[in-house]
């Protein structure tokens, strides 16, 4: 499964075209997404979407990774709307947070995040004269990125644990030592953060 | 690389974790063995003013730790157990990048050393690669070329291969072993001390013995008898 932050390299356009110019279109969606007030308007914009994934030499396999972690959500969402709103707007709430989860994965798998870092590095060059550190909100970004992946592992490994000593429906025993080993993850992270010269 | 270390004692809260400990240590190959909580990871993670000392002073080439932890960081590279929590950015060629960012090189030649570490370290063609997707063993690697590509003069290892299998740590200390650089290496494998210069064991706290390998492992097996 790739998940968010899994770079996939290639050649394709969308690979070539700069991060800022994909993250402005990607903001650009976020906001005009309020505009697509009916079914077939959403249904169109996922499917130019869908056709980024393969112009990108993705796969449809890349689409269905990104939504898997959400199906319970919008299954939720899907199902709360059908009943208080009915099933245009169901379609419409829920097929807006497709389109954007799956905007937001095609930018991150044709983008390195170097490249994702330098354009939120630039963006956020003029709160320097207000103390902000560029440069730390540009890690900040990276390391949210590096840590999706972490985190998957360690809820994994957990409910491994979990599973192995047979308490396969206690949500305390999977979240106290999912929180526990996250806090630790980090405090290593911070250790190495240092020892690599971040404070220089 | 002279590393002083005078009257050192360290503690967390009220509980002692080195207590008194003096050493001068200009060796290339420096082992540290002891048991678990007998001080030596704290004594590693003073060298790279991670820990500064709560009484005593460490220097490396005259640098005090507790003084200049910046010069010292940018002169002595780390390597934890755990390259997972050492590992900072989402692909390979990234990480072993990161380091290079202060020293304002040019993209160019920030390229040119990515790749030869890739290379140097048996990472060629993973250089995109998602860095959680590595194996153990390669993800050791990753680390130490991350640190590596930095040219530090004085690598501190904190048991790298306590999570490898038997062929990756046998591959990881081939590669210190051929390494340039002062090393100083914590660990519980004895047998890759054979070659070192000088190894030094800990105890509760304590610097119990400081001789060539065979003594030392020697001495450090009577202690757990």
């Amino acid at each position: 499964m790739n998940v968010l932050g899994s770079y996939v390299p290639g050649t394709s356009a969308l690979h070539r075209a700069p991060a800022g110019a994909k993250l402005a279109v990607l903001v650009g969606l976020g906001a005009g997404s309020v505009l697509l007030q009916s079914p077939v308007r959403v249904a169109v914009a996922v499917g130019v979407v869908l056709v980024g994934y393969l112009v990108a030499g993705l796969g449809w396999r890349a689409p269905v990774d990104q939504l898997r972690p959400l199906v319970w959500l919008l299954g939720f969402t899907l199902v709360f709307h059908l009943v208080v709103s009915g099933w245009p707007r169901a379609t419409v709430v829920v097929g807006t947070v497709v389109l954007l989860v799956l905007a937001a994965g095609l930018v991150t798998l044709t983008t390195r995040t170097t490249a994702l870092v330098e354009v939120v590095v630039k963006l956020c060059g003029p709160l320097r004269r207000i103390g902000v550190d560029p440069e730390r909100v540009g890690l900040m970004v990276a390391l949210g990125v590096r840590c999706v992946p972490v985190v998957i592992t360690l809820a994994e490994q957990v409910r491994d644990a979990q599973r192995a000593r047979g308490l396969t429906a206690s949500p305390r025993a999977f979240a106290v030592p999912l929180v526990v080993r996250a806090l630790r993850h980090a405090d290593g992270l911070g250790e190495a953060l240092v020892a690599r010269g971040v404070d220089d | 690389m002279l590393i002083e270390v005078t009257g050192v004692s360290h503690r967390y809260g009220s509980r002692t974790v080195l207590a008194d400990v003096t050493v001068s240590l200009d060796e290339a190959r420096i082992g540290v063995i002891g048991a678990n909580g007998s001080g030596k990871s704290t004594f590693a993670r003073l060298l790279n003013a991670l820990v500064v000392p709560t009484d005593g002073r460490v220097r490396l080439d005259g640098l005090d730790t507790a003084r200049s932890a910046r010069d010292v960081r940018r002169r002595v590279g780390f390597c934890f157990t755990d390259p997972d929590a050492q590992i900072v950015m989402p692909t390979v060629a990234e990480d072993v990048a990161f380091g290079l960012r202060r020293l304002r090189l040019s993209k160019a030649a920030v390229a040119d050393k990515v790749q030869a570490a890739l290379t140097s370290y048996g990472l060629d063609g993973h250089a995109d690669h998602p860095a959680h997707l590595l194996s153990g063993g390669q993800k050791q690697l990753l680390a130490l070329a991350s640190v590596l590509v930095t040219e530090p003069d004085l690598l501190v290892l904190d048991e790298p291969t306590t999570l490898l299998d038997l062929a990756n740590a046998r591959r990881v200390s081939e590669l210190v072993a051929a390494l340039p650089q002062q090393v100083l290496l914590v660990t519980h494998h004895l047998d890759l001390l054979a070659a070192f210069d000088r190894v030094l064991v800990f105890h509760e706290g304590r610097l119990v013995a400081d001789d060539a390998p065979a003594a030392a492992v020697s001495f450090y097996r009577g202690l757990l008898a």
